[in-house]
């Protein structure tokens, strides 16, 4: 890199040739040809000053180890599962990593026949006849429900139900999403941790677009209701939305099965670990409103040869032809991480999903009996099936647990004035012994 | 000789400079689906009641070697930046530095978002410098890294000025009819009417429509600037100027920032609201179409409408807050966070000159590009991007021509604008001899025949595929072609 002594490290011109393209275009310097007014011009100084590529490493390495070193016991939405080998070097492959979106099919069948096994191991796990290949995240997914409930329930009203146990972000981003369809948002109680179906009846009427319920919910409870809610909806003529993650439905009863009109969900649930809440966006509907869904579809097709091919279709419903009416604004989506979360998912294989998923069943049992083992600690609160986690109730104030935990290298929830939540995966699970010998004394 | 020597002479014949794809082939597919290779359904026993679970659930079942190989070769049949050159216009297709992978893939990165923030000071650290250094970047007083993507930005900005104005009725966005699709979308997303702006004669702002088009109605106005003409809106002054006599505000676009790095900053020129297009810009990999970031910046007075949680400065180092007035949550959590760990890791590494030198060469290239390609293009001076036109060619068709020698095509038929657009970007990635291949390949597309371009491309995994067909018809996964 002795070419240029200053400068971007990846603008490979030599002197020379610079040289050369100045003469081309017949200016003396770069700076000839901006047509910027002086008045708007900046000739200040950023302040940003450069680093090497090994500087730049050690100081992000230094900055990010300022992060406490625990051992996370933190669900809620946002999970950690191994992520085997192969998915972080399949897809760091530059022809997935660097590729832009498929426009040009004939050049990028590869990504799109990946997105099309992904949009199809959807269709098996939801049950469902169509999945799109990405979207934000679940909370997202559940703002384009909503809004995707709205356009096919028009003329039906205007109300959104949620359950009374939400994650607050992901209630957030739909009141964003509902607001500009001049929808509201209403919740709905809930009885030991699961959807209070006969209060559900009471809350529901005819004016009702969609009824979202979550299966495991925030809490990690199993709802064992769904056929109930998915009959109430069906007879106030809304939708049924259910909110799941892909490690779920893979022992869960299909979402179709239970009326359900759409599945969105966190599908980073594999492929991704924890990543500070980056996520991917799990949508899956009926077929009915294939031309109501959100974001990009990866179809089938031939080409000249007469072979099958792959490409982004339906695109009429989508910003870049149909501008503000448009299904949504999307268009940067989370393909990639779609992508690992399809190699993560082919690498489990149907048996090793399904073990995935026992294993949260099962570990989640053995797990809060332990915690429910120390004294002045009930665990876990709601009589139900947990998956992946599940809430404890404590004599003491939930905040000075989370705080002293985290001092002895443990992260748990505290949801409550007396609430405590624990996640446990394959990922955390060789600890739980110690942490809850540490539960043990910062509860004496 | 053999019977060999017919066709050794036809490819030697055929042979162009450039590129031949890697092409699997099986029977009437190409590569065959995972599904097609081994399924398997198993049946699902838990410990759970026999209701609450289904009975079976099947999916392709292949061994680590079978699927190393099933990516791999799928991988071949796609194209990437580090492949060849990747002109799209507006979509700033720069190369991907490999030390950013390294650094979102410190292991201290992984951590979950419910930590308490005195566990957390390393990704709030990043997320603290990174905030602090596109406020310098775009001349914004406050930056919030929470959008997922471009598009999430748009909303978020307009949900502020939704936030600002509240009480005040205000109903329209305005927005010149060559801006990206997703303005309006944004838009109408949050419950405005669009009113459409027509591009003047010169391809930018046209001051007496402008003029019609605002009124106490305006919310907003959406500018991209330098727009996909890749032309800088010179009256830049006076827009913000009438626009904020009628008590609107300005929206900045920041798919074309490249072309502005260190030279002039929106902040500087009246943008209250815009954002940033990490994966264009800060050359965050684009990922087949995502995951990129969108964060969005802000003026002082309009700090207290940003998203929740905002992160700032603190005694013991930063800390995650709800502002007073925030518009709520445009993410579930923080956003792409790996993304932006990747473009604060750039930034640092570029540094003032290197930003500079970024938009340099951009402008630079393009204009060297633009010199280089014997096509017309109707509007200038331009920027980091120029649009030709293909003229009595259909440019989807010179585009797929393209694809041949070897070269990502350009962004065809848009803005609309110009007629058969070929929208152009090289970026500052490309040094001479790259762009010289990529004057020639637009050159000798230029001279073929409509039967040659309606042929191509040949050269690529896949011939022309049939897009009628697969939106009339649409089977959308490997159930959907089971029923066929």
């Amino acid at each position: 890199m002795g070419t240029h002594d200053t400068g971007s490290p990846y603008a490979p011109h030599t002197p020379s040739e610079r040289n050369a393209m100045l003469d081309a275009v017949g200016v003396e310097q770069e700076a000839d040809l901006f047509d910027i007014p002086a008045d708007v011009r900046f000739d200040g100084e950023l302040g940003i000053s450069a680093r090497s590529e090994q500087q730049v490493r050690a100081e992000m390495r230094e900055v990010l180890g300022e992060n406490d070193d625990l051992v996370e016991f933190l669900g809620r939405g946002h999970y950690d599962h191994y992520v085997p080998s192969l998915v972080d070097h399949l897809a760091d492959r530059q022809e997935f990593l660097t590729s832009y979106t498929q426009y040009q099919p004939e050049i990028a069948q590869g990504f799109l026949q990946v997105l099309f096994e992904y949009q199809s191991m959807l269709v098996e796990l939801s049950g469902l006849g169509v999945a799109n290949c990405s979207l934000y995240d679940a909370a997202t997914a559940l703002g384009e429900a909503a809004t995707l409930a709205s356009r096919v329930r028009e003329t039906s009203g205007a109300r959104v139900l949620i359950p009374e146990q939400l994650r607050a972000g992901k209630q957030g981003v739909l009141e964003n999403y509902a607001d500009g369809a001049d929808l509201t948002v209403e919740t709905y109680p809930m009885a030991d941790g699961a959807v209070d179906t006969a209060a559900l009846s009471d809350t529901i009427g005819d004016d009702v677009v969609m009824v979202y319920a979550e299966s495991p919910t925030v809490r990690g409870v199993i709802e064992n209701s769904l056929n109930e809610i998915g009959s109430l909806a069906d007879s106030h003529d809304a939708l049924f939305c259910l909110g799941s993650d892909p490690v779920a439905l893979s022992v869960l009863e299909k979402p179709a099965a239970v009326g359900a009109d759409v599945v969105i969900g966190e599908a980073a649930t594999l492929g991704l670990g924890t990543a500070y809440g980056m996520g991917l966006g799990m949508f899956a509907t009926r077929e009915d409103f294939l031309r109501q869904v959100p974001g990009r579809l990866v179809g089938a097709s031939e080409d000249e040869s007469g072979r099958r091919t792959y490409t982004l279709t339906l695109q009429t419903r989508e910003q870049h032809i149909r501008r503000e009416r448009a299904t949504s604004n999307i268009c940067t989506n989370q393909a990639w991480v779609a992508l690992r979360a399809a190699i993560h998912a082919a690498s489990l294989g149907p048996e090793g999903l399904v073990e995935t998923a026992t294993d949260c069943i099962e570990r989640t049992t053995a797990v809060a009996e332990q915690v429910d083992d120390v004294a002045g600690v009930t665990a876990p609160v709601h009589e139900r099936h947990h998956f992946r986690e599940f809430v404890a109730r404590t004599d003491h104030s939930a905040d000075t647990l989370e705080s002293e935990l985290a001092d002895a290298g443990f992260g748990v929830h505290a949801i409550d004035d007396n609430l405590l939540q624990i996640c446990v995966t394959e990922t955390n699970e060789s600890a739980v012994d110690e942490f809850v010998d540490t539960l043990q004394e910062v509860t004496q | 000789m053999n019977d060999d020597t017919p066709t050794s002479d036809r490819q030697q014949n055929d042979r162009q400079d450039g590129y031949d794809q890697a092409r699997w082939t099986d029977g009437d597919r190409y590569e065959p689906l995972l599904s097609e290779k081994n399924s398997h359904e198993v049946s699902v026993n838990t410990p759970l009641p026999d209701d609450l679970t289904r009975d079976s659930l099947e999916l392709p079942d292949l061994s680590e070697p079978e699927l190393a190989r099933h990516y791999t070769r799928l991988s071949q049949m796609n194209y990437g930046i580090e492949t060849g050159p990747f002109p799209l216009g507006s979509c700033t297709m720069k190369y991907n530095p490999k030390f950013a992978e390294d650094v979102a893939a410190i292991p201290d990165a992984g951590v979950h978002p419910d930590r308490k923030d005195r566990t957390l000071q390393g990704v709030l650290g990043v997320y603290g410098t990174l905030q602090e250094h596109l406020a310098k970047i775009g001349g914004m007083d406050a930056v919030t890294l929470q959008p997922p993507a471009g598009a999430a930005g748009e909303l978020t900005g307009v949900l502020i000025a939704q936030a600002y104005h509240e009480g005040d009725d205000r109903t329209e966005i305005i927005i010149p009819d060559s801006a990206h699709g997703t303005n309006f979308a944004s838009a109408a997303m949050a419950g405005f009417d669009v009113v459409e702006l027509p591009s003047g004669e010169d391809g930018r702002v046209d001051l007496d429509a402008l003029e019609a088009a605002i009124s106490e109605d305006t919310a907003l106005l959406m500018l991209t600037n330098p727009n996909t003409l890749g032309l800088f809106e010179r009256d830049i002054v006076e827009i913000s100027e009438m626009v904020h006599d009628v008590g609107g505000l300005l929206y900045y676009d920041g798919a074309n920032l490249n072309a502005l790095l260190g030279r002039a900053r929106p902040g500087d020129m009246g943008f209250d609201i815009m954002h940033y297009n990490v994966h264009k810009t800060f050359a965050t990999p684009h990922g087949g179409g995502g995951p990129g970031a969108g964060p969005v910046g802000v003026r002082e007075d309009l700090t207290e409408y940003l998203p929740t949680p905002h992160i700032r400065g603190s005694d013991d180092g930063y800390e995650r807050y709800e502002p007073a007035e925030t518009i709520g949550k445009i993410h579930g959590f923080g956003g792409n966070w790996l993304v932006l760990l990747r473009a604060a890791a750039y930034i640092r590494r570029l540094g003032d000159e290197g930003l500079l030198d970024a938009s340099a060469k951009s402008v630079l290239n393009a204009n060297y590009l633009a010199d280089q390609v014997d096509l017309e293009i109707p509007f200038g001076p331009f920027h980091h991007e120029f649009v030709a036109s293909a003229d009595d060619q259909d440019a989807a068709d010179a585009a797929k021509r393209m694809l041949d020698y070897g070269v990502h095509p350009p962004t065809t038929k848009w803005p609309e604008i110009v007629d058969e657009a070929l929208m152009t970007e090289p970026t500052e990635v490309e040094n001479k001899r790259t762009l010289d291949q990529l004057a020639a390949a637009f050159n000798a597309v230029a001279s073929e025949d409509d039967e040659t371009l309606e042929a191509a491309p040949q050269r690529t995994a896949a011939q022309r595929i049939d897009q009628v067909g697969a939106a009339r018809s649409p089977r959308l996964s490997w159930q959907a072609l089971d029923k066929e």
